[in-house]
């Protein structure tokens, strides 16, 4: 019994916390730099397919994204598939088409980084490929050749 | 003169961690850490109409015919085959060296040709290609094994032997131009 009074006595050291400020600024400030504060509205469904060889792209920002997939509200924009830029639904041709957007997007850039501008199109696994296929005429009409067949990384699935 | 002796009054820090606190949570919550993967394509030019196509002596036993119907089935070399069995057949087609006649010379001369009906689903066309990928990745892993005793992704990706190993074995994928199937 006396062993154990002997502890009781005792304090425990309080903890030093004045590092805490520092540890926390610094996962601020990693967030802070990860962190992509505006991202589109998403207007369709974009499942995409999981493969196993996928590539990281690593210059975000000289990604522009084409997304293809049944729309979310079902109601207003029915259920065929559609395509979207940016906040905006468009079509293969014309004025809101692949090519107005993938050129208006090469303009944002200087000239000597628009031939390194990849297309990413992302497509709800459901997509039936003749859409993909007009989408990349457009994009061969441009001479915009890289490509990037947007996929999740994982073991394929049947 | 008696002002400058007054002592500033130490800021207390404490409620810093606060709101540090704070504004870590508001950009916990706000981040997206979407990363941009998928299967790298490099197209073909749009070809000029002023300028006829030109004729290209392909030998048919360099090309590997793929076709993916709107029924998401697959064929090659025109007999129908699982997709699991895909990856192997194109490695022994890339890697036949002339040994076997209906595959390829050499694996600089070997050609996967691509092709899909419009109403193939993406899901499908995506795994037909990521399997192809993966032969020619498991093709260069192989020779970089046997060749420098060192797996490919360990190369410096920049570096002679890695360039080697890539003009070993190009990655000549093509995506025919769009062909309708009755």
């Amino acid at each position: 019994m006396s062993k154990f009074k002997k502890n009781k006595g005792r304090e425990l050291p309080a903890i030093n916390t004045s590092a805490l400020p520092d540890i926390v600024f610094m996962l601020l400030f990693f967030f802070m730099v990860a962190t992509k504060m505006r991202d589109p509205t998403v207007l369709v469904k974009t499942a995409l397919p999981v493969v196993s060889e996928v590539e990281k792209i690593e210059k975000k920002s000289w990604v522009n994204h084409i997304l293809v997939g049944p729309p979310i509200n079902k109601e207003k924009s029915g259920t065929a598939p559609r395509i979207q830029f940016d906040d905006k639904f468009g079509t293969v041709e014309g004025a809101t088409g692949v090519q107005a957007y993938i050129i208006l997007k090469k303009n944002e850039h200087p000239e000597a980084i628009r031939d390194y501008l990849t297309t990413a199109i992302k497509a709800d696994k459901s997509v039936k490929m003749g859409m993909i296929q007009d989408i990349k005429q457009e994009l061969r009409k441009i001479n915009s050749l890289k490509l990037l067949y947007s996929a999740s990384e994982g073991e394929v699935d049947e | 003169m008696a002002r400058k002796s007054r002592k500033i009054p130490e800021i207390n820090a404490g409620s810093m961690a606060d709101i540090a606190f704070l504004l870590l949570v508001f950009f916990l919550v706000t981040t997206t850490m979407d990363q941009q993967k998928g299967l790298r394509v490099q197209l073909p030019p749009f070809p000029d109409p002023t300028i006829p196509p030109p004729v290209v002596e392909q030998n048919d036993r360099n090309v590997l015919e793929v076709l993916v119907n709107s029924g998401d089935q697959l064929l090659v070399e025109r007999k129908p085959l699982r997709i699991d069995q895909l990856t192997e057949l194109t490695k022994r087609h890339i890697q036949n060296e002339g040994r076997l006649p209906n595959f390829s010379d050499s694996a600089q001369a070997a050609i996967v040709s691509l092709k899909n009906d419009r109403g193939t689903s993406v899901k499908r066309y995506v795994q037909v290609y990521n399997e192809l990928i993966r032969a020619y990745n498991e093709a260069r892993e192989e020779y970089s094994k046997n060749k420098f005793g060192r797996s490919f992704k360990d190369l410096p990706q920049k570096g002679e032997q890695a360039e080697e190993v890539r003009k070993k074995y190009p990655m000549k994928i093509s995506e025919a131009e769009p062909v309708e199937y009755k």
